[in-house]
């Protein structure tokens, strides 16, 4: 099953390769991983989306706490966690489309980037499956480009 | 000498470094991006810089210094082709857990990454094959980061870590400051395992009936051999030993069951299969140990120690992991456990019987020279107490079978990587750590040949190695599987026709060098080679060239199902 791993990390150069590498030697599947800045500019989170059974998974936490970079790793997906991703899409704009398209702006909250004669950009932020359920709606509009960012994810504050 | 605060070189920093860490030796090779490190090195007279002739084999000496001493080897190589030529002995010990901090020219910070001359990115290179590795910006994080390096080297589990050292910083000046305390905040290895966990494994120690003792070379590493003894001795346990985990406990005592796995005993098999609890301690149930995996030791309940946690039902699921360094979980078991446990007295008849059924053996005859005798004769000749590396092959099998080691840190081998060419550095780096005791290389022809530069190295620093050549002219192993796997298809591994004469090869180095053919030129042989203490001595045992290596669990197989013996004897010449 899908798997959200977030990972603090030391926020140095090669800490995403070493991440990344280790999941390509071992053979683990890499979904996406996204990795910024936190609050302390020492340390960067990284989020990674993974699949795998329940031995696959306690591998990849483990190997992931071996890597002397990291910090701290949490297997968020059976805690309380929110997670987001942004989706940048760009339509082709047609007289037929627009109607729809505006609509479905509406529909998932989205927001206008770009616009010209021919092609709108759109924002859409949300749970990366409202993304890839945007993404659906939108594909018999005619897509032209997609650009994910990546889960970010953290879990939930304590009340 | 008072340093701390001084104004120093890079260069000077480095060489301080390594003497606040105790290095003794280095190994290495000089060239252009470390000449200001072998500017400094030159007045430099506390710490012993060893020349080699290929980096690979810098490697190798440093990890064969590791093994056989239990410090870190330290090498010295120069950026690109000295770095990269280092890789396979990086990898080698990564593999096989072996401390190793291994320094790499680069090339000046301002050309990184513009295909300067001999640059290399050989910290993305070994990125995978190392515990962890550096590239040094700035001189300020010199000290700190060689000290980060000689600890993550040798703390946890032990392995290689790299620092890679640009030109102009170690041509550029700081203030020196050598940090006593270290912290890495990413780096907290568990070495007490467990209480609660202890308990139980005691537990379930004392209430079985057919316990088995699985060791490897963590035991070695953790120094926990005494604390092994103990526990097997005073609780009647028989121990079976992984490749790395041989002289863990003594190969002579009735208690040890020899290696286990794919060469390993019929016994040590049978009773993986039989027991009721595996006990395994620093080992990592690697697939030449399981076979099969769906059918090892299933009617055993599993306690698995390791100070890596990685490790803990990675292959083999397991009913009690203990994180946490083997000499502490022995001491805490032995310290646990009440005086008296169950009988074991049947277990122990049970294995007697299959050692009797099918045991060691290899028939001898006058006029033909087999390697087991060899090796045989070699343990008999030096009461095992002798360090002993090997090559790759079916004389490294043959040597985990025949030689009764005694004493830990007593084979030096390449379990994991399997490198062949492993055998000569790695020997040579074990004679640099070690006096009081012979040093002996088994190696194959095959593997003599691919660091075979290292006799000029032996001959030039006097090594007393004894270099016992087991040639058959073949790739030995390779060929066994090709006759029982591969339709007898002996595809590129007959050397006969190009093996050179190697004494005479040898000879040509400087190296004593005896031939042997049969039994009695053996012995004596081996006899001469072990009084001779005056450099490096070789001898060409000219074996049987299709020997085979028995008993053998194909690979994939369980180990239930081993082949006892060659199936079609004809084909034995």
């Amino acid at each position: 099953m899908k798997h959200i791993i977030s990972v603090l990390v030391e926020n140095k150069f090669g800490t995403l390769n070493r991440v990344a590498a280790m999941f390509s030697a071992r053979g683990f599947n890499l979904e996406s991983i996204s990795i910024g800045e936190t609050e302390d500019n020492e340390i960067s989170r990284m989020t990674i989306i993974t699949r795998g059974d329940d031995h696959i998974i306690s591998q990849i936490l483990k190997q992931l706490n071996r890597l002397v970079d990291t910090l701290k790793v949490v297997d968020l997906t059976h805690k309380p966690h929110v997670s987001r991703e942004l989706l940048l899409i760009t339509l082709n704009l047609g007289k037929q489309t627009q109607q729809q398209i505006f609509s479905l702006i509406d529909v998932f909250k989205g927001k206008v980037v770009d616009i010209k004669q021919k092609s709108i950009t759109i924002e859409v932020v949300g749970s990366p499956d409202k993304i890839d359920t945007t993404i659906d709606m939108f594909r018999p509009l005619g897509i032209k480009e997609i650009a994910r960012s990546g889960t970010v994810a953290m879990n939930r504050g304590e009340a | 000498m008072h340093t701390t605060g001084k104004k120093m070189k890079g260069s000077e920093i480095f060489f301080e470094c390594l003497r606040r860490e105790h290095v003794d030796y280095i190994f290495g090779y000089p060239g252009g991006a470390l000449l200001k490190v072998y500017e400094t090195l030159h007045d430099v007279k506390d710490i012993k810089h060893i020349l080699v002739r290929h980096e690979q084999g810098a490697a190798h000496m440093a990890e064969g210094y590791a093994r056989a001493t239990g410090k870190p080897g330290v090498v010295l190589v120069t950026s690109g082709p000295g770095a990269t030529n280092t890789v396979t002995g990086i990898s080698n010990a990564h593999m096989d857990s072996s401390p190793l901090v291994v320094f790499t020219g680069q090339v000046p910070s301002s050309l990184i990454g513009n295909d300067a001359f001999q640059e290399a990115d050989i910290v993305g290179i070994t990125r995978p094959i190392t515990k962890h590795n550096f590239l040094i910006k700035d001189i300020k994080e010199l000290a700190i980061t060689i000290r980060k390096a000689f600890f993550l080297a040798t703390q946890g589990r032990p392995g290689p870590v790299l620092v890679d050292l640009p030109k102009d910083v170690m041509n550029s000046e700081c203030v020196f400051h050598w940090p006593e305390n270290i912290e890495i905040r990413g780096f907290k290895p568990t070495v007490k395992g467990h209480e609660n966990q202890i308990k139980k494994a005691a537990k379930m120690i004392a209430k079985a009936k057919r316990p088995l003792l699985y060791v490897g070379g963590g035991v070695i590493a953790s120094g926990a051999s005494d604390a092994l003894r103990k526990l097997a001795i005073e609780q009647n346990i028989p121990v079976t030993m992984t490749l790395q985990g041989l002289g863990a406990f003594p190969g002579n005592h009735p208690l040890s069951m020899g290696m286990l796995g794919m060469h390993g005993t019929f016994w040590a098999n049978q009773a993986v299969n039989q027991c009721d609890l595996l006990i395994s301690v620093g080992a990592r149930f690697d697939d030449r140990v399981t076979g099969k995996i769906d059918t090892f030791a299933t009617h055993a309940y599993k306690i698995h120690n390791d100070i890596d946690p990685t490790n803990i039902d990675k292959n083999i699921k397991v009913n009690l992991p203990v994180v946490g360094d083997s000499r502490h979980f022995l001491e805490e078991v032995v310290r646990e456990l009440p005086e008296k446990s169950e009988d074991r007295q049947p277990w122990l008849d049970d294995i007697e019987k299959w050692r009797k059924e099918c045991p060691l053996v290899f028939s001898v005859d006058e006029t033909s020279l087999k390697t087991e005798l060899v090796i045989d004769e070699a343990s008999k000749q030096t009461g095992g107490d002798a360090v002993v590396v090997t090559d790759v092959g079916q004389h490294q099998m043959w040597t985990a079978q025949y030689f009764k080691f005694i004493n830990p840190r007593s084979i030096i081998t390449s379990g994991g990587l399997g490198t062949m060419g492993y055998g000569l550095p790695a020997a040579l780096g074990a004679a640099f750590g070690i006096h009081d005791k012979p040093v002996i290389l088994f190696c194959g022809d095959g593997g003599f040949m691919m660091n075979i530069q290292e006799l000029v190295t032996a001959v030039y620093y006097k090594l007393p190695v004894k270099i016992f050549l087991i040639n058959n002219s073949f790739l030995g192993m390779v060929r066994q599987w090709q006759e029982l796997f591969h339709e007898e298809k002996y595809t590129f591994t007959d050397l006969e026709k190009s093996n050179p004469d190697f004494v005479r090869v040898a000879e040509a180095f400087g190296v004593k060098a005896l031939k042997a053919t049969n039994p009695a030129e053996a012995k004596t042989a081996i006899a001469e080679a072990l009084a001779y203490n005056d450099g490096p001595i070789l001898v060409d045992f000219k074996v049987v060239k299709k020997d085979m290596v028995f008993p053998m669990v194909p690979a994939g197989a369980s180990i239930s199902e081993m082949l006892l013996e060659r199936l079609n004897p004809k084909t034995m010449v």
